[in-house]
């Protein structure tokens, strides 16, 4: 098996034994401090211990018998759906509107739809809370959801500009000729299609606001703590294995959405 | 649209040419129009909050226009501030280089299912929150975390090394974060080399090493460059690994805006700091568009 070659140029699985070894070393680097907290958050004793000596369910009852907690999950809940919904939205809007126009001034309004990817995130957490305290937003849900509907929108954007990249534009002027309104040709004929990148787009978006740390920790406070702002003063003042509860869940809300996704796109390839 | 707005309604003449005219303008208004409330958006929490820092930049304490807060910069802590921030991105962006590189090649290189397993491998970080990874990096390092102990039960070291709430962990936190959006790019333009070009490379006499040298690695430098550029502005105003696992003592750019705010209450310094660091950020990626199209334009 080490013999055989493995490219063109007759390299032979032997002879690139280092870059599987590399490669693994670096798989490992990635993998293991992602899933090592599921394990250790079973732990039964004060501390985290890894493997654990005694298993309980210790801190998941912690969690999810503060009240505290729960609210803060709850608070980031109520600010990444609307987000997500209202930057899918306005980003699937914004993607049509520049794929139907290529000149120089889709090209510019294109550049300024990625600045919030751009604009580093401290400064604008900064600005944002120095506004919001003018305005009185600061430390509201509406707020919040309004500055990370901003920071999705170039991930719906670029989702969704792939899958129009992709789209035969004649179906839709097919549709067009055929009586359908600008909007029903795209409702019934566009958007059917690029539904897997709308999609991803809107994944984006949830994972933007309901992973987003900078900004929350400027702007969200008090009754409205996202549970990223109440996890961040946690693991900076104190090693809580609470905090390990909750990472396990959110590590293991990922990887079945990747497994989701794994199958979805399955079924799609399929498809075609 | 236009074209087929022409082809598909028949009699010419003035009066028609009129309507399409019209229909025009209105269609490609409708299709700017879409833009519209993501561009008020942007220009409301994005544009009016930055631009407002940097005229708040302008001012010092007193109120008066002055180059005070730029002046203060000179300073011996904010040029350490600088120097560790910049120090810290250029090793964690050529770390992510050395082990990215290997990575995107071998899922590159390789058949369906082992590019698979690789690519979920770098996905599964890429998607968890980076306040997850930053406590299981805690939890790992940490004086009785989990490395130091298996060094010490397998008698390597007597005391526990310390490995985090220091430059080191802050490092290698980043490079965790960061190493997906080097792979991520690398790959993409791996796939696009035309792997008949090595074939032709080695039948004209390249060895493995000469072919990848010479004709494979070139066309990945698109990759590599946006990889590069990104994680380097990345790092130039990361927060959240450098205050867990730096332990106060590695300061970074970002951490001394927002104590300038929090701590201090003094807008105008965290306003000049805020100004450098964006235009160090665009320095960086038209240093990397450069690169891109000097890169572009030998193929």
């Amino acid at each position: 098996m080490l013999s055989e070659p493995v490219t063109r140029t007759q390299i032979t699985r032997g002879q690139r034994l280092w870059l599987y070894i590399v490669v693994g070393l670096v798989m490992i680097f990635l993998v293991v401090p992602c899933l090592l907290v599921v394990p250790m958050s079973f732990s039964a004793g004060e501390y985290l211990e890894f493997p654990p000596k005694e298993l309980s369910l210790r801190w998941y009852r912690a969690f999810l018998g503060s009240q505290e907690w729960l609210n803060a999950l709850w608070v980031s809940v109520r600010v990444a759906v609307p987000t997500m919904i209202i930057a899918t939205i306005v980003g699937t809007a914004a993607a049509w509107g520049l794929h139907r126009r290529t000149d120089i001034f889709a090209t510019g309004v294109r550049g300024i739809f990625i600045l919030p990817m751009l604009v580093p995130l401290i400064l604008i957490a900064v600005g944002v809370f120095f506004v919001y305290a003018k305005v009185g937003l600061n430390g509201t849900i509406g707020g919040l959801i309004l500055a990370h509907t901003m920071l999705a929108l170039p991930f719906v954007l670029i989702a969704v500009g792939n899958g129009l990249a992709s789209f035969d534009m004649a179906l839709h002027e097919a549709s067009r000729s055929l009586g359908a309104t600008e909007l029903r040709a795209f409702l019934s004929v566009t958007l059917p299609q690029i539904r897997i990148s709308v999609m991803s787009g809107a994944v984006f978006a949830f994972v933007t606001s309901f992973d987003e740390v900078v900004v929350a920790l400027f702007v969200s406070s008090g009754e409205n703590e996202t549970l990223t702002r109440r996890m961040f003063a946690n693991i900076r003042d104190q090693v809580d294995p609470t905090v390990a509860a909750i990472s396990s869940l959110l590590v293991g809300m990922v990887i079945v959405g990747m497994i989701v996704f794994l199958f979805v796109g399955r079924d799609e390839t399929q498809e075609h | 649209m236009t074209d087929f707005a022409m082809s598909s309604s028949g009699s010419p003449g003035t009066l028609n040419a009129g309507i399409l005219r019209r229909r025009e303008v209105l269609e490609r208004f409708s299709a700017t129009a879409l833009t519209f409330p993501g561009l008020i958006l942007i220009l409301l929490v994005l544009l009016v909050p930055v631009l407002w820092l940097f005229w708040l930049s302008a001012f010092d304490g007193a109120g008066d226009l002055s180059w005070a807060n730029y002046e203060r910069m000179g300073k011996s802590i904010y040029v350490r501030t600088f120097t560790t921030t910049f120090r810290i991105a250029i090793i964690v962006t050529v770390c992510c280089a050395f082990l990215g590189y290997p990575v995107a090649y071998l899922m590159s290189q390789s058949g369906r299912r082992l590019s698979l397993v690789i690519l979920l491998s770098v996905l599964l970080p890429f998607w968890t929150s980076v306040l997850v990874r930053t406590y299981a990096w805690l939890v790992l390092l940490q004086r009785t975390g989990l490395i130091n102990g298996w060094l010490q039960d397998l008698g390597l070291i007597d005391t526990p090394l310390a490995l985090v709430h220091n430059e080191l962990g802050t490092i290698i936190g980043m490079i965790h974060v960061m190493l997906p959006f080097m792979i991520l790019p690398l790959y993409a333009s791996m796939k696009a080399v035309d792997p008949s070009l090595m074939l032709a490379a080695s039948n004209c006499g390249a060895t493995p090493a000469q072919a990848f040298r010479q004709v494979f690695f070139p066309q990945t430098i698109t990759g590599l460059s946006s990889g590069a550029g990104l994680i380097f502005v990345l790092c130039l105003g990361f927060f959240v690994t450098p205050v867990l696992l730096g332990g106060g003592r590695t300061y970074m750019w970002a951490m001394q805006i927002a104590d300038n705010i929090s701590l201090y209450g003094n807008w105008g310094a965290a306003s000049a700091l805020g100004v450098v660091l964006v235009v160090a950020t665009a320095l960086v990626l038209l240093a990397v568009q450069f690169v891109l199209r000097r890169a572009g334009g030998t193929k």
